[in-house]
C-alpha cells in the first residue's frame, strides 16, 4: 500500500497494470489496494502541479501569518474552518512559533489580495491580526523543483 | 622525417574498448535515448555535495595521507563491518583509489611479472581484461553462459587455473548481465581457490544495487579473509561516478604493495571527493535505499517490457543492467545496435565489448527516467517488428 501511495505521489497517472508490473505484485492485488486507497480517502484527488509562473502572470500567492483567538474546548477549529472556506484559501496549516494560522492565498493580482485580507480574512470573528508576505518566484513545489534543471550530463555510452 | 615516436608494444597491442568505438557513433545524433550508460540518471544526493563544499569554503584543499583520510577508512571500516561482517583495519588494510578501475590497475601491477595469468570471466565490464594486459599479464577469459544464469561455475574455474595463474578477478552483481552469485555459489568458487591458492579480486561496487537475494563479500567466507581483495566505490550506489573514488580492503600485505604504486601513480585520491565519500557512508543510506528502490522497479518493468517485444531476457538481480538476447533476429550484436541506434535512436552497447561471448546480446542500462525507458522499449518494439519483416520477406 505504501508503494503504491510513493508511486502515484510521484505520477498520478501510472496505471495499475504498471504498479504492479514495477513492484512485481499481482494486478489483483493492486487494483484491490487502489479501491481501499480511495474508498478511504487516502488519495484525496488526483491533480497536476502546474507551473503557474511559466503559463500566465495573473496569478499571485501569499502567506499569511495570523494570530487568532483560541476558544475554549475547540481551541482554533472554529476560525480555521471559517477561514478555509474562502475559495481564495489555497491552503491553511496550524502552526507552532509565533503566528497560529499560516494561510496561503490565491489571487489574481496584489491588489485582489490585499483586499481579500482587509476585508475578508481580518473581519473574520477570533482573527486577532494578520501579517502578509508575497510570493516572488516559486523555486520548488511540492517536492518538485520548478527552475530548470541541469539537464542529463552523462556521457551516451560510458563503461 | 621519421614519424611520432615509437609507442610500447604492449599499448600498441590494447585493443580500444568496444564501447568507445560505439561512442563515437553516438556523437552528433539529436533525440537518442540512451541506454548505453554505465552510470545512474540521479545527480550525486546534494547533503553529499554540500559536504564537499562546505570543506573546500573551509580550506581542505591540500593532500591527504596516501592511503587516505582516516575518518574516511574509519567510515569504510565500520560499513564493511555493519554490512558484510568483515573487519579490516583502517590503518593499514584499507586504501582509497581513484575508483574501482586504480584498485584494479594497481593490484596487477602489484601482482604480475610478464606471462602471469589472471583469470577473468566474461561478459565483464570493459578494464578487467586491459588491467592485466597493461601489467603485462595475461588475461585467461571463461565464458559464462545465460543458461547458468551467468555464473561462474566452479568446475570452469577449475578448467582454467595452470601454473601460472595468479588471480581470479571476478565482478558480481555483474555488469553487464545483472547476474548475482548467491553464497552457495561462492562457496564452491572459494574451495577451487583454495585448494589451487588462487587469489580472489572481487569488484563489489554493485553489491548495495541487490534486488533479490543477498550479497555475500568475497572476504567473508571462510577461509577466503587471507586471500581475498575486496574494490568497491561510491560511484553506483551513491551516485557518485564522476567523483572518481573507490577504495580496496585485503591483507596487510597487499595493501601495503597497492599503496607503494599509488604513491607514485596518484599520490592520493581528491580530498574534496574523500570528503563526499565520508559524508555518503555516514548520512547515505536514506538516499541510497530511495534510488535503490527505484532501480528496482526500473528493473521490472523494463525487463518485462523486453520480453513482451520479443527480445528475451534473464531477470537480472542486481547492478542496473538488462542483458536481452537479440541474436535470434538474424544481427550480430554490433549490427544489431548500429541500426537500432541509426532506425530508431536507442543507443545500447553490443554484448560483445563486454567478452566474445557476449555476442548475442545486447547491455541495456535501466538507470534510465521511467518516461524515457518506456519509451525507449516502444521504439525498440518496432526495430523488432521491422527486423521480422526482413526475415519474412527474405524467407518467402
Amino acid at each position: 500500500m505504501l508503494d503504491v501511495l510513493r508511486i502515484l505521489e510521484q505520477d498520478g497517472r501510472v496505471p495499475a497494470a504498471e504498479i504492479a508490473t514495477r513492484l512485481g505484485r499481482p494486478l489483483e492485488e493492486i487494483q484491490q489496494a487502489l479501491a481501499e486507497i480511495e474508498a478511504r480517502q487516502l488519495i484525496v484527488s488526483y491533480g497536476a502541479l502546474v507551473n503557474w509562473e511559466k503559463v500566465s502572470d495573473d496569478r499571485v500567492y501569499a502567506f499569511i501569518s495570523v494570530e487568532a483567538e483560541p476558544e475554549h474546548g475547540r481551541g482554533f477549529d472554529t476560525v480555521a474552518d471559517h477561514i478555509s472556506r474562502f475559495p481564495e484559501v489555497h491552503s491553511l496549516y496550524l502552526m507552532s512559533g509565533t503566528a497560529d494560522l499560516q494561510v496561503v492565498v490565491e489571487g489574481n493580482d496584489f491588489r485582489a489580495i490585499a483586499r481579500f485580507v482587509a476585508e475578508k480574512l481580518a473581519p473574520v470573528p477570533g482573527v486577532r491580526s494578520t501579517s502578509t508576505s508575497f510570493v516572488l518566484k516559486t523555486y520548488k513545489a511540492e517536492g518538485r523543483l520548478l527552475a530548470e534543471s541541469g539537464g542529463d550530463h552523462r556521457l551516451a555510452v560510458t563503461p | 622525417m621519421s614519424g611520432p615516436p615509437r609507442l610500447s608494444k604492449m599499448v600498441q597491442n590494447l585493443p580500444p574498448s568496444g564501447i568507445r568505438e560505439f561512442f563515437d557513433l553516438v556523437i552528433g545524433m539529436d533525440d537518442v535515448i540512451s541506454l548505453g550508460v554505465g552510470e545512474p540518471d540521479f545527480v550525486t544526493p546534494w547533503h553529499i555535495c554540500d559536504a564537499a563544499i562546505a570543506a573546500m569554503r573551509r580550506g581542505m584543499t591540500s593532500y591527504t595521507s596516501n592511503l587516505g583520510l582516516m575518518e574516511l577508512r574509519e567510515a569504510i571500516a565500520a560499513d564493511m563491518q555493519r554490512r558484510w561482517g568483515v573487519a579490516y583495519r583502517p590503518e593499514t588494510q584499507i586504501i582509497v583509489t581513484v575508483g574501482v578501475s586504480e584498485g584494479l590497475d594497481l593490484v596487477m601491477r602489484a601482482l604480475l611479472d610478464p606471462g602471469d595469468e589472471v583469470i577473468v570471466p566474461e561478459p565483464c565490464f570493459v578494464a578487467y581484461r586491459a588491467a592485466v594486459l597493461m601489467a603485462g599479464g595475461i588475461p585467461v577469459t571463461i565464458a559464462t553462459r545465460e543458461a547458468d544464469e551467468f555464473r561462474l561455475l566452479p568446475d570452469d574455474l577449475e578448467a582454467a587455473i595452470t601454473p601460472r595463474t595468479r588471480a581470479l578477478l571476478i565482478g558480481y552483481p555483474n555488469n553487464p548481465t545483472g547476474a548475482t552469485m548467491s553464497r552457495e555459489d561462492l562457496l564452491a568458487i572459494a574451495k577451487v581457490c583454495s585448494e589451487h591458492d588462487v587469489l580472489v579480486l572481487s569488484d563489489e561496487i554493485y553489491a548495495l544495487l541487490t534486488y533479490e537475494g543477498q550479497h555475500t563479500c568475497f572476504a567473508s567466507l571462510p577461509d577466503m579473509y587471507e586471500r581475498t581483495l575486496v574494490f568497491n566505490g561510491f560511484s553506483k550506489a551513491y551516485a557518485m561516478t564522476g567523483w572518481r573514488l573507490g577504495y580496496a580492503c585485503g591483507p596487510e600485505y597487499l595493501i601495503d604493495a597497492l599503496n607503494r604504486l599509488h604513491a607514485y601513480t596518484v599520490m592520493c585520491a581528491p580530498v574534496s571527493a574523500q570528503v563526499a565519500a565520508t559524508e555518503a557512508l555516514r548520512h547515505g543510506d536514506g538516499d541510497m535505499q530511495r534510488m535503490v528502490a527505484e532501480y528496482d522497479q526500473r528493473r521490472r518493468l523494463f525487463v518485462k517490457g523486453l520480453n513482451d517485444i520479443g527480445l528475451p531476457c534473464f531477470m537480472p538481480r542486481g547492478a542496473f543492467y538488462a542483458f536481452p538476447r537479440v541474436g535470434h533476429l538474424g544481427l550480430t550484436s554490433k549490427e544489431f545496435s548500429r541500426r537500432l541506434l541509426f532506425e530508431q535512436k536507442v543507443a545500447a552497447v553490443p554484448g560483445t565489448a563486454f567478452g566474445a561471448c557476449g555476442e548475442g546480446h545486447l547491455r541495456c542500462t535501466y538507470a534510465t527516467g521511467m518516461q524515457q525507458l518506456k519509451e525507449a522499449l516502444d521504439r525498440m518494439g518496432r526495430f523488432v517488428d521491422t527486423l521480422r519483416q526482413e526475415g519474412a520477406s527474405a524467407a518467402s
